[in-house]
């Protein structure tokens, strides 16, 4: 049982690490743009906050499995 | 240099408490998860052995409608049964009006016989269907309440003085209403038919920031993890569905059942895609803000027990800061998280009432 | 596995709540505030575009006082100019009457003093004359009472005449 937490804890930490990595593309990313076309700065971080957040859900169904096998 | 120093100094400590709750007991773990869930009761302070708490209404539905104090659990028998596995769990048999029901872990189960019977970890006794008003609910009502004064008032301003500038409480709650039309819903739902959205979407962004907000507040009136629990972002998220399905046109449908540009010996696959897309939408949307606050309350409560796990004050010139600094970052998150539901709500709303453009 | 189990007693609660928060704050809140926020911006947007109007307004004005202005300025330019004109004109013609005038009365008054001059000229010879006769008379009364005189006078003459 305890095995399988830590196990789960890796899991969760793995999904963290790939939405890191993600979320840390589109904010370089955004940031880019906004140095290259400072006009559109507002739809850029409209668009790059939804897009993080769309990956973060992703990352958090990992967290919430992770957290469900510690607590089981 | 020295900051250096101290900044790898507070990691190493950092890592320390990590380790410290690793080691910390059950109990101490369960008193986080705890904290996070509903409770029947509102707990203000004390230990276990003397709670000062407000003991909240339980309504049960069996065979009639039974009201009675949660006190007549928590101030019931306590009885403790090893499980499987070899855990021993206690549960709380009810008193006075109480009697003939059983609470474990916040749940009611009916009394078989005078006792409970598990079946692996869980009893497996029948459950009246509970309909308390537990912290959580307790939580949403003086949210609602708040935010109906906010923006009543807000309103009655602009009822007495007319079209003029906003003073006051108007001048803080305007911009946020204007800023959800014009940010949030405008540029998501396109042409005039975003009017016909305002109501719902302005009213689940500020419900989601005041109890976003209200959770934050480690005192009495708030507290409660209420946007981190599963039932109103599944309730929240269920609304979102319900509004995107009702206004979809035609073309939404067809995107769905005859994707435009997709062979038709790919539609088989293709529409069983789309159908799940329908609803893993409004999914991540309820897994995201209660898994955003649901953490974010784990994180504050875990940097504050390090105090309690290592029993030393001394900890706490770690611990408060680190939890100073997630509050504040959890306060950016309140209005991030009602900001993506709303906003995302808008765009899968205005994905649904999208003219063609082919 | 309690912690993503929906309870449907909060799920009860949670729609009841929301469903009345929506129905309240949508008749109450939202419609009125939004509704005062687009009248509001209406009103601004007009009034802005009532000064921009009163701004051209005040231009044309502006210009128009300018042109009156000028008008009035030039008429007063003129109308002073004309003043003078006549002012000069007149003085000129007083003057050139008063110097006809003064010329007639230099030329009477001479011709006056000539007549007056010839009047008195014309008497005076009358006079002379009538003074010479009379002096001559008494001269010859004179002289002649001796005869001396008569000879010396009648020798002196001759003596001029010698001399001439």
């Amino acid at each position: 049982m305890a095995v399988f937490g830590s196990v789960a804890a890796i899991g969760a930490g793995l999904a963290v690490l790939g939405a890191g990595m993600g979320i840390g593309r589109i904010g370089g990313s955004a940031v880019e743009g906004i140095a290259r076309n400072p006009e559109a700065s507002g739809k850029i971080q409209t668009a790059m906050i939804i897009a993080a957040a769309l990956i973060e859900g992703v990352a958090l169904f990992g967290v919430v499995v992770g957290m469900l096998g510690a607590s089981e | 240099m020295l900051a250096q120093r101290k900044v790898i100094l507070m990691f190493f400590w950092l890592f320390i408490s990590v380790f410290s709750t690793a080691r910390a007991n059950d109990s101490e773990k369960l008193d986080i998860m705890h904290h996070i869930q509903d409770a029947h009761e509102w707990h203000l302070w004390g230990g276990h052995s003397n709670p000062t708490s407000i003991y909240l209404p339980v309504i049960l539905i069996d065979n009639g409608i039974k009201i009675f104090s949660s006190e007549n659990f928590y101030h019931g028998i306590e009885r403790k049964v090893v499980v499987e596995g070899g855990r021993e769990e206690v549960y709380w048999e009810g008193v006075g009006p109480a009697s003939g029901y059983a609470m474990m872990h916040e749940k009611i189960y009916k009394l078989n016989e005078g006792k409970l019977t598990f079946h692996g970890k869980h009893a497996s006794n029948e459950m009246p269907l509970d309909f308390s008003i537990t912290k959580n609910v307790l939580s949403l009502f003086i949210g609602a309440v708040l935010l109906l004064i906010i923006m009543l008032s807000t309103a009655s301003y602009y009822r007495k003085n007319g079209a003029v500038a906003p003073r006051g409480i108007a001048k803080f709650i305007e911009p946020l209403i204007v800023f959800v039309r014009d940010e949030i819903i405008k540029p998501n739902i396109h042409g005039p038919k975003h009017t016909r959205y305002i109501n719902f979407l302005t009213t689940v962004f500020f419900f989601i920031l005041i109890n976003n907000l209200l959770g934050m507040v480690p005192v009495f009136p708030g507290g409660a993890n209420l946007t981190g629990n599963i039932s109103v972002t599944l309730f929240l998220a269920v609304c979102t569905l319900i509004v995107t399905l009702l206004s979809a046109n035609k073309n939404y449908w067809k995107h769905i059942f005859a994707t435009p540009g997709v062979p038709l010996a790919l539609l088989p696959i293709m529409i069983p895609i789309e159908i799940v897309g329908i609803f893993t939408k409004p999914f991540a949307l309820m897994i995201r803000l209660f898994a955003n606050m649901t953490a974010g309350h784990i994180i504050v409560l875990s940097l504050i027990s390090i105090i309690f796990i290592n029993k030393t004050e001394a900890w706490g010139l770690l611990s408060v800061p680190m939890a100073l600094f997630i509050s504040v970052l959890e306060i950016l998150v309140a209005f991030l998280q009602a900001y993506l539901f709303a906003s995302l709500s808008a765009l899968f709303i205005g994905a649904a009432v999208e003219e063609d453009h082919h | 596995m309690d912690l993503v189990t929906p309870s449907y007693g909060l799920l009860f609660w949670t729609g009841l709540t929301f469903c009345l928060l929506l129905f309240v704050l949508a008749k109450f809140a939202w419609k009125p505030i939004l509704k005062q926020v687009n009248e509001r911006s209406k009103k601004i947007d007009d009034a802005l575009k009532e000064a921009e109007n009163a701004r051209e307004e005040m231009k044309a004005l502006h210009s128009e006082n300018e042109r009156i202005l000028k008008e009035a300025r030039a008429e007063r330019d003129a109308i002073l100019k004309e003043a003078k004109d006549a002012g000069t004109k007149m003085i000129e013609e007083a003057r050139e009457k008063a110097k006809l005038e003064g010329t007639k009365l230099l030329e009477a008054a001479k011709s006056a003093i000539q007549s007056e001059r010839n009047a008195a000229l014309s008497e005076m010879k009358a006079q002379v004359a009538t003074f010479s006769v009379q002096i001559a008379e008494q001269l010859v009364k004179e002289s002649l009472t001796s005869e001396a005189k008569q000879q010396a006078l009648a020798s002196k003459l001759a003596e001029e005449i010698k001399l001439n």
